[in-house]
């Protein structure tokens, strides 16, 4: 029962995604940029697989952020607001049912995206190399990371809808973004200074989302492989990031005064 | 049996922002709705009525106090699949058509597979959108969206229907269909408990009504036993150009307008008025008793003071 | 009601427990992907290699990117200087990629050229590159005197040319707002007088112009060993002066005591009392303490090149603060 509740929710989410004009535009200029990928290719002689691999990633994942917070901070803000919460709510529709069938909708629309943008992707890439090399599978882990990268930022925007309006909740969640893609430097910089400055500085950058570790881009664009364990051990972390930020939107969520 | 029982429940919402100060909605609201009946809960703009069903429906957790529904604590999960509930202004995911949103609906309150789409369809026809069926909501004027909300409030078969002021934003047509359909509803055994200030609705619907004003319940009842409880009038209308003194010593004030004079008074002074006209040899027109009303009632009540002092008006 | 009803349903109390134990899971996880990947990180830095691509990918916060890349570097030299490297390759690309974001960066040259500047593993032993570098910093920055300091210091310190270290100091002497200690500086390194004295003006003048600790832990032993090279000079003097005059080789401080020459023991910035030789000189009890110092090497043994534990001890003691 909770579980068909949960997938009913997560389809109606994904269906209003996909009916909203603003993903196909924001899809068409992710495309449109990976497309473009080799005319900058061109600038830089021989170096054409490199920046494509660079931009075409750096595209689908930009955009996959952007998407994931454009349709995030509505997720609950938007149905508290426009009140279609309590013709939901007022069903055997638990809580929690709500913010898991809201993540799991975006986070599916997302998957979905990402899956065309990266056919988009490596579509280009043949086009513009002539072949595909064995190590190009290390480009997979990196759209895997990316999916990773989604499924916390969804998890964080969706806590921020639980509680704030839709505005705030983007300024947060693309902050936490921002300063979660510099995790390690946040790190460096606490190990710089001393006393208390060293224990907060450290004790956010392990609070902080660490996109960072998830962002292997230019280290496949190199060709280099993805150690297995850090493939193992980004899906934990992501999991666990997305848990915590989803239990904590539970916690919000539950004890909320729908006025 | 009753199905519904609210007992010291109370809401305060906290308003401001910077300042804080408590709004208290419901203080202590205490009613019985017994199975089978249609309810009405009626109060003037900002009674708490809204306030009642958010509690009942569990969109917000009561300051203080109890309510049970069907003899279950509100926020016991069984609750939910024996309600139905229509929030005031109702507004719903306007990407969906009607259908698809019937079909959302009736997957949340977990109706079998099998059933679902005759019983959307069979929704439908009922609130008169077979028409629209495959139309988005965002096409649907308020009258559609109003009815569309009732759809959506008994798609599962509840045993008890919340609406929140049903008929507004319908033309008369549909309010008369939003009256038939509780009717049926009625008929079919459930128990319908409604919010409303059109007192007409609820006068002609109703076995029972509560008024409620400044989050304070001012009397509960049956209707003509409310009505009753009140001294029967009399209009009286005679053919004149000035008021006389002698009826409006008999409480009866005059109106006048063009040519013609009528005055409301007790029934137990009627004679006494009836010959005043004759002695002032103006011409009777009519003698009609005054209908009592429930409006009458309604303003009598929420125009007496209340005995707990409610905080200014705030703004937000 | 409102508050008590918090933590009360079931689901909430679920999701705070579930809160509190992914939220630990999640940051151990985190330290365990921050140790697998140190180096990749840094090397992943030096990807982009052009300033230019860096400019346009900072969207113009170039300031920004250029603090990235400086705590990046002094990240990397803090890395390679714990595990005692003897190479630090990627630390003047991540200088230059730094100063190249923000020219203006005052640090980045002033640490950087100092890290660059010192031997291993005190620092990356490049002291060319370190005044190619601090060239650059005058270049782009030609009003801030300190820099011709640090220039001179490099010279004399490192590079042991005293005439490039005299031009130095000459040079920033002239810059307005100086401090006129540069002119003396300039002065003293034309005489190559008094090496001692001079090296320790300016190891106390690069303790006390920062606050980076392993700057600030090499100037203090540079300048205990200064001063044991400044004791051990004038025991000697004294111990010559008494031969001299008694003609014979004392057997213990006392006999100097007692000619009324000393008026103690005397003890190195330890606090062990030095030894006396049987031919009549004055050592340090264990060298080991005192990296980097010329003389009162006991015979046979030598000084550290580097920072010692033992050295680190003496230091953190800190009976010796720069005079
Ligand atoms: N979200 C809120 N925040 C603060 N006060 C509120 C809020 N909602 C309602 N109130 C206050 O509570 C009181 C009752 O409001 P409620 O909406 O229950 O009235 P109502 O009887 O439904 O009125 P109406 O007929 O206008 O719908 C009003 O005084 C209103 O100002
Ligand atoms: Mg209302």
């Amino acid at each position: 029962m909770t579980a068909s509740r949960i997938w009913h929710i997560s389809f109606n989410t994904f269906r209003e995604a996909v009916r909203d004009r603003v993903l196909y535009n924001l899809v068409f200029f992710a495309l449109l940029m990976v497309g473009s990928a080799p005319l900058f290719g061109q600038i830089s002689v021989g170096l054409e697989r490199i920046v494509l691999v660079n931009l075409g990633l750096a595209a689908i994942s930009i955009f996959g952020v952007v998407i994931a917070i454009f349709i995030g901070i509505g997720l609950v803000s938007k149905e508290i607001e426009r009140k279609t919460l309590y013709t939901v709510l007022s069903r055997p529709v638990r809580r929690w049912e709500f913010i898991l069938g809201k993540y799991f909708g975006l986070a599916g629309t997302l998957a979905v995206n990402t899956f065309f943008m990266a056919v988009g992707f490596f579509a280009v890439l043949v086009f513009v190399t002539k072949s595909l090399a064995a190590s190009d599978a290390q480009l997979l882990i990196a759209i895997y990371f990316i999916i990773l990268q989604f499924l916390v930022i969804t998890a964080i925007t969706l806590l921020f809808s639980t509680f704030s309006s839709p505005l705030l909740s983007a300024l947060f969640a693309f902050g936490l973004f921002l300063i979660g893609s510099f995790a390690d430097d946040l790190r460096g910089l606490a190990r710089m200074v001393e006393g208390p400055q060293h224990s907060l500085l450290m004790g956010l950058s392990y609070i902080v989302p660490n996109f960072g570790a998830m962002n292997v881009v230019s280290q496949v664009a190199h060709q280099q492989s993805v150690p297995a364990t850090l493939i193992l051990h980004n899906t934990l972390y992501a999991f666990l990031y997305a848990a915590a930020a989803l239990s904590a939107a539970t916690l919000i969520f539950e004890n909320r005064n729908l006025k | 049996m009753n199905v519904i029982e609210i007992s010291g429940l109370r809401k305060s919402y906290s308003v401001g922002f910077f300042k804080k100060t408590e709004k208290v909605a419901l203080k202590g609201l205490s009613l019985e709705v017994r199975e089978g009946e249609v309810f009405g809960y009626l109060g003037p703009n900002g009674a708490g009525k809204t306030t009642t069903l958010k509690l009942l429906m569990g969109l917000m957790f009561p300051t203080g106090g109890s309510a049970k529904i069907l003899g279950l604590d509100i926020d016991h999960p069984r609750v939910r699949t024996s309600v139905g509930f229509l929030p005031e202004q109702p507004y719903f995911y306007d990407y969906l058509t009607a259908s698809e949103l019937l079909e959302y609906y009736a997957q949340l309150s977990g109706v079998p597979a099998k059933e679902r789409s005759p019983r959307v369809k069979k929704m439908l026809g009922r609130v008169g959108l077979s028409d629209v069926a495959n139309t988005q909501l965002r096409k649907f004027s308020k009258g559609m969206l109003q009815r569309a909300g009732i759809a959506q409030a008994i798609i599962h078969d509840p045993k008890i229907v919340f609406l929140d002021e049903p008929m507004s934003g319908l033309d008369p047509i549909g309010r008369r269909e939003v009256r038939d359909l509780i009717e049926e509803l009625h008929d079919e055994g459930k128990t319908i408990f409604f919010s409303t200030h059109i007192l007409t609705d609820a006068e002609t619907l109703c076995d029972r009504v509560a008024v409620l004003n400044k989050g304070e319940l001012r009397g509960v009842g049956v209707v003509a036993d409310l009505l009753s409880s009140r001294g029967a009038t009399v209009e009286i209308v005679w053919r004149g150009t000035s008021a006389i003194a002698s009826v409006e010593t008999l409480g009866g004030k005059c109106h006048v307008a063009a040519e013609i004079v009528r005055a409301v008074l007790e029934k137990s002074n009627l004679d006494a008025a009836i010959d005043a006209v004759r002695r002032a040899k103006a011409e009777l027109i009519s003698v009609t008793p005054v209908q009592a009303t429930l409006e009458d009632f309604f303003l009598e009540r929420i125009a007496q003071p209340s005995e707990t002092t409610v905080p200014a008006e705030l703004s937000i | 009601m409102s508050i008590a009803r918090k933590f009360k349903s079931p689901a909430s109390r679920v999701a705070a427990v579930v809160l509190v134990l992914s939220l630990i899971a999640a940051a151990m996880s985190a330290r365990r992907i921050d140790e697998m990947r140190p180096e990749a990180r840094l090397e992943e830095v030096l990807y982009l290699q052009s300033p230019a691509v860096i400019k346009f990918m900072s969207l113009g916060y170039t300031g920004l990117a250029a603090s990235i890349y400086w705590t990046r570097a002094v990240q990397y030299f803090g890395e390679k200087h714990y595990a005692k490297a003897k190479r630090f390759d990627l630390l003047p690309k991540l200088l230059d990629l730094t100063v190249d974001l923000d020219p203006h960066l005052i640090p980045a040259y002033s640490f950087g050229s100092i890290f660059l500047a010192q031997q291993p593993p005190e620092g990356a032993g490049m002291p060319d590159q370190a005044v190619e570098f601090i060239e650059r910093g005058i270049r782009e920055n030609p009003d801030y005197w300190r820099f011709y300091y640090n220039l001179g210091f490099i010279h004399f310190i490192e590079r042991h040319d005293y005439k490039a270290a005299a031009d130095a100091f000459e040079r920033g002497s002239k810059v307005r707002g100086a401090n006129p200690a540069m002119k003396t500086m300039a002065a003293l390194m034309e005489q190559r007088a008094g090496n001692t004295q001079t090296a320790r003006i300016l190891w106390t003048n690069i303790y006390e112009s920062t606050d980076e600790p392993i700057i600030r832990r090499n100037a203090l032993t540079r300048l205990v060993a200064l001063r044991v090279d400044e004791d051990v000079w004038n025991l000697d003097h004294l111990l010559e002066k008494y031969i001299d005059h008694t003609g014979s080789t004392p057997h213990s401080w006392q006999e100097l005591i007692s000619g009324g020459i000393l008026r103690g023991v005397p003890a190195d910035p330890s606090g062990d009392p030095y030894k006396l030789t049987t031919d009549g000189h004055a050592v340090v009890q264990n060298p080991q303490k005192f990296p980097f110092i010329q003389r009162g090497i006991p015979r046979g043994q030598s000084s550290p090149e580097t920072i010692t534990p033992e050295s680190r001890k003496v230091v953190e003691g800190a009976q010796v603060t720069p005079r």
